[in-house]
């Protein structure tokens, strides 16, 4: 079969556009999603296929068009609302946390909301501390909702179409320096379940757990620690919520060591639910504890170079992984 | 129903309109939603409503001119230093001068001033140097911060979010028995977010001292503003929060001079708030990592390059005997000089400060927190940074 290569931003153009075309009650809107074709590109040309019903130009309102897209779910449209970025959601926070994760639970199971918020999540480069933020730890935390972060073309794709299919909210988390990467996109239909978290790199030494756009740094840096003679695994665990523990533990109970490399900040974060699981599943295995790799502790810098050493890099998870295998 | 009753005189009596059961103590007297004027001073020709001219001394005059002025010499050097890759991402106020600088001429230094991102020429006038916004674009991490003398805030990138801070200080203002106030702005898109309207009715509810400016430029990014409200009258809001509102013409400096003069003595006199519209037009990119191209017409950009604020002025001015064409070009000159002196201080700067990151997050540093500074710093030091 020949491989056809397409950009990520094509990839989660193609699974909305698929998934409209099959179901008339999923439709998009957001600011500039129509007429603009989205600030990134992403929904280039859907206005043209679906027309001003079906792809919305909001005005910029988040709290707005989120409510009442919550609203639309509940008498059973499946909307899927884009965040220009999810730094704007908090503006949004109300209807998403209260309304969307909660609707089903506090209908007494009567009506829930099949709705995706989706949009670029995490340091887009040198936007400042207002506009880069990472969501995930802080809505994580909220029961009632799933959460996905794809990091390759092929996984935007087949995650975004399960996510549309999904009965419950899912915060879908792209990272706008992903967009541009380009990788295997099947033209037929096909989904990523959720749940499933996927074994990028095998390895011996030492289990690396990330998602999104750390993964990559995970890649440079077991490049380099393969220079030095240690083998790593590396673990997309795709969703957060839910979380495919047994996956990493699998793994972990196979190098003994672990590292999670997460974008939060590490205080109540990704990174610490899972370092706390491994602990809990693993803790006749680990021959350490799990090493944790974080974005510093303060507001995202604006300055380049001051972001640069902020976010987890690839010099960060070489030490974590030296560390945590005992060879420093 | 009296309408049915020929016999009956035709009344506009309450009974008419509402049904039987309206409670006799409800107010049902109709509301009077009048007409809000747009104020014009000087019209794109440069001609003056002598009515309306303002008693200002040349010396005010002078200065503001230069001012505009100097505002669009650091827009376009600032658009070359983008394109040069000197610059973050940069948002332009090219044909918005006489709106932003209108908008501050009548504030003190204890007055406040609460910005979105495209105010550039707003914060020159309130004191920041020129290479302190230089450094504040190109992301270094002290160019954020308002100078230490200036009373503004730091400018909002999410929208609409500093309009409620701005209330906030100004009824800290009456907590405080003070006479100052505070002039917010925002734009057309902003004005759609909950915030806004929230901010409106606080400051109307609580009388106070906050001059709204609603900065009415036709576009936010690429959504124009028919797709942001329905009532193209931004003023309204005023209305429906019994606020005293104004429309202005924002291309016209002497305008906008006088209706924020008139704006901040009624909150400095304790009546209250004040929205004025500004209209203007954003003649440029909405910042440098747009295209406006791709979604507007370049014919209506040509309508208001006839509506420029500084030529209209200009023409003012030199009527009025205070410029000629030497005069004109000295100030640019000077301007451009000014812009040029700044750049190379801006480059001659000292690059980020690494060990900062950690500042300024507590009012002094938790343990928890030194000890990862300190981990930071490490890094650093290996990496070959000196420190
Ligand atoms: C809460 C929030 N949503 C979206 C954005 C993205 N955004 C940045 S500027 C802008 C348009 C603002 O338009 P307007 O308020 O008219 O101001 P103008 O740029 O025209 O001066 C948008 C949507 C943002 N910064 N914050
Ligand atoms: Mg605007």
């Amino acid at each position: 079969m020949s491989e056809r290569i397409i950009e990520f931003r094509d990839a989660l153009c193609e699974a909305m556009s698929e998934e409209m075309r099959d179901d008339q009650k999923v439709f998009l809107l957001g600011e500039e999603v129509a007429q603009y074709n989205g600030a990134y590109k992403i929904s280039k040309g859907m206005l043209d296929e679906f027309g001003p019903r079906r792809v919305i130009d909001t005005p910029i309102s988040e709290s707005g068009f989120s409510g009442m897209a919550i609203g639309a779910a509940m008498r059973g449209l499946r909307p899927i609302v884009e965040f220009m970025s999810w730094s704007f959601s908090l503006v949004a926070a109300d209807p998403i946390l209260n309304n969307a994760a909660k609707m089903l639970y506090m209908s007494g199971g009567q009506f829930g909301c099949p709705i995706v918020f989706r949009g670029n999540d995490g340091a887009g480069g040198q936007l400042g501390s207002t506009h880069s933020w990472c969501v995930e730890s802080l809505y994580a935390n909220v029961p009632g909702l799933k959460m996905a972060i794809p990091y390759d073309a092929y996984d935007a794709k087949g995650m975004l179409k399960t996510a549309i299919r999904d009965d419950n909210p899912v915060f879908f988390l792209e990272s706008e320096r992903l967009l541009s990467t380009t990788g295997h996109v099947p033209q037929e239909d096909y989904t990523v379940p959720f749940g499933q978290a996927f074994v990028r790199r095998q390895g011996t030494d030492c289990t690396l757990i990330s998602f999104g756009r750390p993964l990559h740094f995970c890649f440079e840096a077991a490049e380099e620690l393969a220079k030095e003679g240690i083998d790593c695994e590396i673990i997309d665990g795709r969703t957060i919520r839910p979380l495919d523990i047994d996956t990493m533990v699998k793994s972990v109970k196979k190098t003994n060591a672990c590292v999670v490399v997460d974008q939060s900040w590490s205080f109540a974060s990704i990174g610490s639910e899972v370092a706390s699981q491994i602990h809990r599943y693993c803790f006749d295995d680990l021959d350490n504890f799990v090493h944790r790799v974080h974005s510093d502790d303060v507001p995202t810098p604006y300055a380049s170079n001051l972001e640069q050493a902020y976010l987890p890099n690839t010099r960060k998870i070489c030490e974590a992984v030296r560390s945590a295998t005992y060879n420093t | 129903m009296a309408a049915q009753n020929q016999n009956d005189k035709k009344t506009t009596s309450s009974e008419e309109v509402f049904s039987k059961n309206t409670p006799s103590s409800m107010n049902t007297s109709p509301i009077d939603l009048g007409q809000i004027e747009v104020l014009q001073i000087l019209n794109e020709h440069g001609e003056v409503d002598k009515g309306l001219e303002p008693d200002l001394s040349n010396e005010v005059l002078l200065d503001t001119y230069r001012a505009m002025v100097l505002g669009r010499a650091f827009d376009s050097r600032m658009m070359t230093m983008q394109r040069q890759g000197r610059m973050g991402t940069f948002a332009p106020n090219f044909g918005q001068e006489a709106c932003i600088i209108g908008q501050v001429t009548s504030l003190t230094k204890n007055d406040w001033f609460a910005p979105s991102y495209r105010s550039f020429g707003a914060q020159i006038m309130r004191g920041w140097p020129l290479e302190h916004l230089m450094r504040l674009w190109a992301g270094f991490h002290d160019g954020f911060p308002p100078p230490k003398n200036v009373n503004d805030l730091p400018f909002s990138i999410v929208i609409g979010s500093h309009v409620l801070p701005a209330v906030g200080i100004g009824m800290g203002m009456n907590y405080k028995k003070k006479k100052d106030c505070v002039v917010v702005n925002y734009g057309d898109g902003a004005s759609s977010q909950g915030a806004v309207s929230e901010a409106l009715n606080f400051a109307a509810v609580y009388k106070a001292p906050v001059v709204f400016i609603c900065e009415n430029n036709g576009w936010a990014i690429s959504t124009p503003t028919k797709k942001q409200r329905a009532n193209q009258t931004f003023a309204a809001h005023g209305i429906a929060h019994g606020i005293p509102c104004i429309r202005v013409d924002g291309n016209d400096i002497l305008a906008m001079m006088c209706a924020t003069k008139e704006a901040t003595d009624r909150a400095r006199n304790g009546d209250g708030p004040t929205l004025i519209e500004a209209i203007t037009y954003r003649m440029s990119l909405h910042t440098t990592a747009d295209d406006p191209t791709v979604y507007r017409d370049e014919d209506e950009v040509k309508v208001w390059e006839a509506r420029c604020p500084i030529k209209r002025f200009e023409t003012f001015l030199t009527n009025k005997g205070l410029l000629d064409d030497d005069a004109i070009k000295e100030t640019l000159e000077s301007c451009e000089e000014e812009v040029i002196a700044a750049r190379d201080k801006f480059y001659a700067m000292d690059p980020a400060d690494p060990t900062e990151i950690f500042d300024h997050l507590y009012e002094s540093v938790p343990k928890e927190l030194q000890a990862q500074r300190e981990e930071y710093l490490r890094r650093l030091r290996e990496k070959g940074i000196d420190l």
